[in-house]
């Protein structure tokens, strides 16, 4: 009998598809429901954001780099103000170092709810959308306690904060951490045990550690495959030395691993906001007392004519930084959120690079999904929690 | 088949109503207005919490967001558009079936907001028409639903 003539087809998955967390362009060769090949292509969300930083005041940039990874927008905003801070020199007193803390783990929960939530609705589970979401505007309430935005709060500022933590700040996350750890219970009852989710989890998307350090992973995924690599362990920073958490890790390295080190890492986000929490008090100091870049304040500026030139020229001039460059990595929900900035000495960065994990794991896409069935490839996206507003910039 | 043709309800009314039938296309268009699942950025994330349990867009009659263009009629374009990305944006414009309605969500989508750069399109109105505008950086679910609001009394208003 003559063998049957037969050829591959090539399918574009995305730039506009529900699953592709946003604009990721995947071109498959499928023979049949196999995928010989996966080509990634990005840029799709291209927004220039590095360039226009280059035209702002080093303040200013704030704003800019939390629209990057917008889910996780208080640590692109702490990395660029540590390395910012690193190259002024600036100090931070205790009470600024642990709100920044606590609210960047509340971050990280609320960036680990939309993934469980978008996660878990792709692969079928479609309600779990809905109780994530209700959990994590709970979150987004505290940040507009905070900084009368649900989003993007632009409340980290190069020399501490934008101002003081506002009355009932305590009340409403205690409120939080004492619901959350109960509904991440709720979570795990709807997933962990479910055998539609891990039938469609174990096994799917397997990278093993080897693959991970050497297409340079970081964060969950890497610790999905068994890596212990946490910048808040390896390299602390804004005080996470003094805090007590542990890493979670798993060694399977497939996508229900990755699902299992996210959950963990919520309880533990849980833990250290709490070991915060108890830190900070309900008034105190909020910035450095570098009058470089810290305005004074206000009453001061009302009656004081050195007070009055010193908020005038921040505020229209900016600040100088010194002539150097500076790198500070932090621990962001997918992982080492570095910031790069070079000054020359002016008012505005000569040049700010973000490293993006969303990026690193993309470029493993092609490796991880290749050999797979075409169903799978929702679920390894979905597990890589990618975002492309993080990996374009 | 002894169907009645004009069936009585129990009271002895007939029961009918009489209205135009312009009126009542363009109520059930704008009862139930299908969106697209067309996220771009940051936008989207707010889109998904109008959707979601707290601000319940389903209030509306607008909270079956549909994976593909051709069973939708209202492309939310939520967040910046790249010129990379604005060809496969009116494709997928292109591919809905009339009649077909476009909210832009946000300061990017709506002017490029602050990124007035090489890589962004100066606001989508350049490559589809917008009907209605939404403000923000990103707006609130509130914003929009009220967006969407205005967009059913455009309907309203409109020729069927």
């Amino acid at each position: 009998m003559a063998e049957l003539r037969t050829e591959t087809m090539t399918v574009n998955m995305g730039p506009q598809h529900p699953s592709t967390h946003g604009v990721l362009r995947l071109v498959l060769e499928l023979d049949g429901e196999t995928i010989k090949s996966c080509m990634p292509t990005i840029g799709y969300l291209h927004t220039g954001i590095e360039k226009t930083a280059e035209q702002k005041k080093w303040q200013q940039v704030v704003p800019l780099v939390e629209r990057m990874d917008y889910l996780a927008a208080q640590s692109n905003s702490l990395a660029y103000v540590l390395s910012v801070e690193t190259l002024l020199g600036l100090e931070m007193p205790q009470r600024v170092k642990d709100i920044r803390v606590l609210l960047a783990e509340l971050q990280r929960i609320a960036s680990h709810l939309v993934w469980i939530g978008t996660h878990a609705m792709e692969i079928g589970a479609v309600s779990m959308l809905f109780y994530a979401i209700r959990e994590r505007e709970l979150l987004l309430n505290i940040n507009e306690l905070v900084a009368g935005f649900r989003f993007f709060p632009s409340y980290f500022r190069v020399g501490g904060l934008r101002e003081d933590l506002p009355r009932g700040f305590h009340d409403a996350v205690t409120a939080f951490l004492d619901r959350f750890p109960a509904k991440i219970d709720e979570f795990e009852g709807l997933l962990t045990k479910n055998d539609m989710f891990t039938h469609r989890t174990q096994g799917v998307g397997v990278i093993t550690l080897d693959e991970a350090l050497a297409w340079g992973l970081v964060g969950p995924i890497a610790r999905g495959s068994g890596s212990d690599y946490d910048v808040r362990k390896y390299f602390p920073y804004t005080g996470y030395e003094t805090y007590d958490f542990k890493v979670p890790t798993a060694t399977e390295g497939d996508v229900f691993a990755r699902y299992r080190v996210r959950v963990e890492e919520m309880r533990q986000s849980v833990l250290i906001s709490r070991q915060a929490l108890e830190r900070v008090t309900p008034s105190g100091a909020w910035a450095c007392d570098d009058p470089r870049v810290v305005p004074p304040p206000k009453d001061k500026v009302y009656t004081e004519m050195e007070a009055l030139i010193q908020h005038f020229l921040i505020y229209s001039q900016g600040f100088t930084v010194p002539v150097g460059d500076a790198y500070v990595p932090v621990e962001g929900p997918r992982g080492e959120h570095g910031c790069y900035v070079v000054s020359d000495g002016t008012n505005r960065p000569w040049r700010v690079k973000m490293r993006a994990p969303s990026f690193m794991a993309i470029q493993a896409l092609p490796k991880v999904i290749q050999n797979g069935m075409i169903a799978d490839v929702i679920a390894v996206i979905g597990s890589t929690d990618v975002v492309m507003g993080d990996c374009d910039r | 088949m002894n169907a009645h043709a004009h069936d009585h309800s129990p009271d002895g009314e007939f029961g009918f109503l009489t209205t135009k039938l312009e009126w009542l296309i363009q109520w059930a268009r704008r009862s139930a207005i299908w969106p697209a699942q067309f996220g771009l950025a940051c936008c989207a994330i707010e889109m998904m919490s109008m959707a979601t349990s707290r601000y319940d867009v389903a209030r509306f009659g607008a909270e079956v967001f549909r994976g593909s263009p051709r069973q939708s009629d209202l492309m939310i374009v939520a967040g910046r558009l790249s010129r990379k990305m604005a060809p496969a944006m009116r494709r997928v414009y292109d591919q809905m079936p009339d009649p077909k309605w476009v909210i832009s969500m946000g300061a990017c989508a709506s002017v490029g907001g602050v990124f007035d750069n090489y890589a962004i399109v100066q606001g989508v109105d350049q490559v589809v028409p917008v009907d209605v505008y939404v403000p923000g950086c990103p707006p609130r679910p509130e914003s929009l639903i009220y967006g969407l609001v205005q967009l059913q009394q455009k309907i309203a208003r409109s020729r069927a």
